[in-house]
């Protein structure tokens, strides 16, 4: 009986026509498949399959020391590793009890802001591209890297930072950080309205995203779907706002939500939180305390038995990271909440009832990000 | 609840509860109207060589209170527990998770497979598992 009831959960119904999207399909932005039931051109049934990119990373991390965590955490949602790094970091701190430079949280949350705003530039060019819009892709990709050149400038590299190290960060910023960051703001604030006229307001993009794959409130609490996507649910999930960390305290910024629940609302969030994001980078930016840019740790970081549970707001969601501790200077177990895992599972309650070039433009406003699923 | 346990836990509060009442302690604690808890933001698994610990993080977004629910399961073969994915539709992929890593049967699953790894693959996550091919053992 079990396995029967497997078998049709595989295969549909009998006049269903099954497709495999993926696992190498241009529109999942990694190694994913939905393995899709189709009757016409609409969608029964969609089974996502995942694991094509897995590694181990909870398994690798009970072997390796906390500096080194830092480095596996940056593979995850490769477009949010500073965030991933922050949350193994403000973990560690706060089993340790470690006074943090004030220099470093301010420092750490600009950080994340222009991280945030790196990663929605990336999901707005993809976005468009998968639903047949090149000019997105040339116009995001032309303004992101501007802010992976701040990266560059004082980190040495564009992606995978790992700039944040338990107690700090690895070295001070550049002297040109500043002005870097003031230029970009003036320069995006410009830009940014240009994403609406090429997209937004696109009446193709319209007919395509409204009223498209509607996540009710209570499937997304259900679903845990997080990030932007849960908030264009009315979904008020921030946990910038929920339990503060960093310097979110000391800034005034809106938690973006919307009541609609489309695929549009999910793309509306994420261009206000562009603006927000930028408004946050503004009261920050010009108020870096002088200072240390890391505490004074010990060579060898031994976290206290105990259990320790962490949450950050990636540009995806909520990253949890619990760390479970027996004295040593390698965690006993760690497990990482991530944000995409969660809202990967949603799509099979969202795309049935649509046709299968839905299932694209859904999948693209979830921003997945799948070696973040499979870790 | 009587034969509920409350570990010291510095940051939130935990119960550790016997696993015959795990199912009717969440049930619980999500339908009560007080306690409000609707949204499960982990459920996972740890491996403590003689026995497995199951630890769901559980919050409610009316009320922002968060606890943890733990449950111990003796032993180290044919290990199951009730599953909680009729209440967190959530739980149904994070424990498809911990089955695939930790080889924790789940009842009244609607969907028991292996998420990332291959039918034949062990545990990994589990604390014996060794596979020489892949792995540096010290």
């Amino acid at each position: 009986m079990q396995e029967e009831t497997v078998k049709n959960m595989i295969l549909g119904e009998d006049d269903d026509y099954v497709v495999n999207m993926g696992p190498q399909h241009p529109s999942t932005h990694g190694v994913l498949r939905f393995e899709v039931s189709l009757y016409g051109e609409t969608i029964r049934k969609v089974v996502p399959h995942c694991g094509y990119i897995h590694r181990g990373i909870e398994k690798m991390c009970e072997r390796d020391t906390y500096p080194q965590i830092i480095h596996l955490t940056d593979r995850m949602d490769y477009l949010s590793a500073h965030m991933n790094n922050e949350a193994v970091c403000l973990c560690v701190e706060k089993a340790l009890g470690v006074e943090i430079p004030e220099r470093v949280t301010c420092i750490r949350t600009i950080l994340d802001e222009l991280n945030r705003i790196a990663s929605h530039q990336l999901w707005w060019c993809a976005m468009g591209m998968d639903m047949g819009a090149l000019t997105t892709f040339f116009y995001g990709l032309r303004d992101r890297e501007r802010i992976l050149d701040i990266f560059e400038e004082s980190f040495g590299s564009r992606l995978l930072h790992s700039y944040n190290t338990p107690g700090g960060l690895m070295h001070d910023i550049h002297p040109g950080f500043r002005k870097r960051i003031v230029d970009f703001i003036r320069y995006f604030r410009k830009k940014l309205p240009e994403y609406d006229q090429l997209l937004t307001d696109n009446v193709i993009f319209r007919e395509r995203t409204e009223g498209i794959g509607v996540l009710s409130l209570e499937d997304a609490i259900q679903y845990g779907v997080t990030g932007p996507s849960g908030r264009a649910s009315g979904f008020s999930c921030d946990i910038r706002k929920i339990e503060p960390y960093g310097a979110y305290r000391k800034v005034s910024f809106h938690e973006v939500l919307r009541t609609e629940g489309d695929t549009l609302a999910r793309y509306k969030v994420r261009i206000a939180e562009m603006y927000e994001s930028m408004h946050i980078l503004e009261q920050l930016v010009d108020q870096i305390p002088e200072g240390d840019y890391s505490a004074k740790m010990k060579a060898v970081i031994r976290v206290p038995a105990g259990e320790f549970f962490q949450r950050v707001e990636t540009a995806r969601g909520e990253l949890g990271v619990y760390i479970v501790s027996d004295g040593n200077k390698t965690p006993y177990r760690i497990k990482f909440r991530t944000p995409n895992f969660s809202n990967l599972f949603v799509i099979s309650k969202l795309a049935p009832g649509h046709k299968i070039a839905d299932l694209v433009a859904i999948s693209g406003s979830l921003d997945l990000v799948i070696p973040d699923i499979d870790r | 609840m009587p034969d509920a346990g409350f570990p010291a836990n510095p940051q939130f509060s935990e119960i550790l509860v016997p696993k015959d009442r795990y199912y009717d302690f969440c049930r619980t604690i999500k339908t009560s109207p007080d306690l409000f808890f609707d949204y499960l933001i982990s459920l996972t698994a740890v491996d403590w060589n003689d026995h497995f610990m199951i630890v769901c993080h559980i919050t409610s977004t009316r009320y922002r209170h968060t606890l943890v629910v733990k449950t111990r399961l003796e032993g180290r073969e044919e290990l199951s527990v009730k599953s909680i994915s009729d209440l967190w539709k959530t739980a149904e992929y994070h424990e498809r998770e911990v089955f695939d890593l930790f080889g924790i049967r789940f009842l009244n699953h609607p969907d028991l497979r292996r998420l990332f790894l291959e039918d034949d693959y062990g545990y990994p996550l589990r604390k014996d598992f060794t596979d020489e091919t892949r792995m540096i053992i010290k």
